[in-house]
């Protein structure tokens, strides 16, 4: 699956990324506290996480973006499923649904810390919140997908509904709704920083805050960037993994 | 038309009985419709698709049923399968009213409706699957029909892998998975081109010699219609009705190459008369699939 060619691509990628930014710091002379050099980053990047600075943060922020995300995903499956299936639950529920998703989640996101407290509740809560949306939609595209020719040839062979769910409809959404996993993903990365912003003690965002705020390490403050996007980068990795494994090639 | 196929059995990969097992435990079954009406919901009316449709197909026997486009062919295919209840009059299926789909009924559509995700011989052994079939058995009758349309080599493949004529196969072991003692062929052949239709009819008249399930088969084609019909059963223009039913009188095995022509030609003569001169202007075998009396098959 991984060649040495696109192993070769995306590190040339990267080498003229870090080039750009090396050029874009001495070009434009940028002080340190608000673009430090990538080297500065790279060491201090490395010694946060030697250190077990970074570590105990992002180890919380992960298991909120895990305990949302899966919280969100088995919500949003079920919702998906009845969406499709009915068309008097679609009317009742999709103005909230969609009126939930347009309000955005950084204005939302203080109401919920209040509610449920600076602890684990309120990011997981705004993690599936943010992730219900585009699995909801996508199950929901992905079994209305199903072809009726196919659900007419189970009927004529007597399949009963939970034989028509898990031989016809699973296997035929599953590619949408891995796809709208993959969405899913990053946004709860995005749900557990704001989260964090909202009030914590912990996590990834309130580090970002500190290396500004207290600290002052801009440094610190780019590697917790860096580690971020790792983890969005790494979990979507993982979304994509799997849905080769289940869905492979049609 | 005169029936003068060129086309001769292909020697390997043909569609062969499924095993002598299968032929003794499917003993085949009567049809009986009797004033048989369907209409469907148009707008704010209902058209009428079948009116008083009277039909006795005896068990084993083969039946083409031969129509203008729209006149509901598909239809008496759909009230015999129990996929749609008649408004009015009863079918029967040997002696027992058709309430719903019937495990004694094997179904082959149009176009193949295999499932994609699925290997070829996982395709065969759904219905098994569905009736809850142990794996053992399910194992055993996937081999007797792979071998019976000569997909074997092609277990493993994918239907997107696979040629029009190869997924069809796959459709009609499919349908022959249960045993059924009726076969409900919704113009089974009309994608193929018309050397494969021809090899594909010579290959249905030798697996109904060995599994003799009686057969309903949907067509467009005047000439599969006499090749594979012991009668030929045509349709009315919509609301359909029984125009004609016509007994084929040759002997079987038929070839392509070797059919009384004198009989081929007067049938289809006769066949041609009862469809009235509207169909002349289409081809029986090229009408284009959306004019197609499907239209009322899908989508309700």
């Amino acid at each position: 699956m991984i060649r040495a060619s696109s192993v070769a691509s995306v590190g040339l990628a990267f080498v003229v990324f870090v080039g750009l930014w090396k050029a874009v710091v001495v070009v434009g002379g940028y002080p340190p506290f608000i673009l430090p050099p990538p080297e500065d980053v790279a060491i201090r990047f490395v010694e946060a996480w030697a250190g077990g600075l970074i570590a105990p943060h992002a180890g919380t922020t992960l298991v909120e973006i895990a305990l949302g995300f899966a919280v969100g995903v088995g919500l949003a499956l079920a919702a998906g499923y009845l969406l499709a299936r009915s068309p008097l639950a679609e009317r009742l529920l999709s103005p909230y649904i969609v009126a939930a998703q347009a309000t955005p989640i950084l204005a939302l996101a203080p109401l919920l810390a209040l509610w449920f407290g600076p602890g684990l509740t309120s990011k997981v809560v705004i993690c599936s919140l943010i992730v219900f949306f585009p699995v909801a939609v996508s199950t929901m595209v992905g079994i209305r997908s199903v072809d009726a020719r196919l659900l007419e040839l189970a009927r004529s062979l007597r399949a009963t509904r939970r034989q028509v769910l898990w031989t016809l409809e699973v296997p035929a959404a599953l590619p949408s709704i891995l796809g709208g996993m993959r969405v899913g993903v990053t946004l709860a990365v995005v749900g557990a920083i704001v989260g964090e912003w909202a009030g914590a003690e912990r996590g990834l965002g309130v580090l970002v805050n500190l290396a500004r705020g207290s600290l002052f390490d801009i440094p610190l403050m780019f590697a917790t960037l860096i580690t971020i996007a790792l983890v969005g980068v790494v979990l979507y990795t993982l979304v994509v993994l799997v849905e080769r494994r289940l869905v492979g090639v049609r | 038309m005169t029936i003068s196929g060129v086309g001769t059995p292909r020697p390997t990969a043909g569609m062969s009985a499924p095993g002598s097992s299968a032929s003794a435990a499917a003993p085949a079954a009567r049809i009986g419709l009797r004033d048989v009406a369907v209409s469907f919901p148009h707008g704010p009316d209902r058209i009428e698709a079948l009116d008083g449709i009277d039909l006795e197909i005896a068990g084993g026997s083969v039946v083409a049923l031969i129509g203008p486009n729209g006149c509901g062919k598909s239809t008496v295919l759909r009230v015999i399968a129990g996929l749609l209840a008649p408004d009015r009059g009863t079918v029967e299926l040997d002696d027992d009213p058709v309430t719903g789909p019937d495990p004694r009924v094997g179904l082959v559509f149009q176009e193949p409706r295999l499932l994609p995700w699925r290997s070829v011989a996982d395709n065969v052994t759904y219905p098994m699957e569905l009736a809850g079939w142990p794996s053992a058995r399910r194992d055993r009758r996937r081999r007797e029909l792979l071998h019976a349309v000569g997909l074997e080599s092609a277990a493993a493949a994918r239907p997107s892998q696979l040629s029009g004529g190869m997924r069809q196969r796959a459709s009609i072991a499919r349908a022959l998975a249960l045993e059924p003692r009726v076969l409900l062929m919704d113009e089974p052949f009309s994608a193929l081109d018309a050397l494969t239709r021809e090899r594909f009819n010579v290959e249905m008249q030798k697996l109904h010699a060995r599994t003799g399930t009686t057969i309903v088969l949907v067509t467009h084609s005047i000439a599969e219609a006499i090749f594979l019909g012991d009668r030929v059963v045509v349709l009315t223009p919509r609301p359909g009705r029984v125009a004609a039913d016509l007994r084929i009188d040759l002997l079987r095995p038929r070839a392509w190459e070797a059919m009384d022509e004198a009989v081929v030609s007067t049938t289809a003569k006769a066949i041609r008369t009862y469809l009235g001169p509207a169909d002349d202007t289409l081809p029986d075998d090229l009408t284009p699939p959306d004019r197609r009396d499907h239209d009322l098959w899908v989508g309700e």
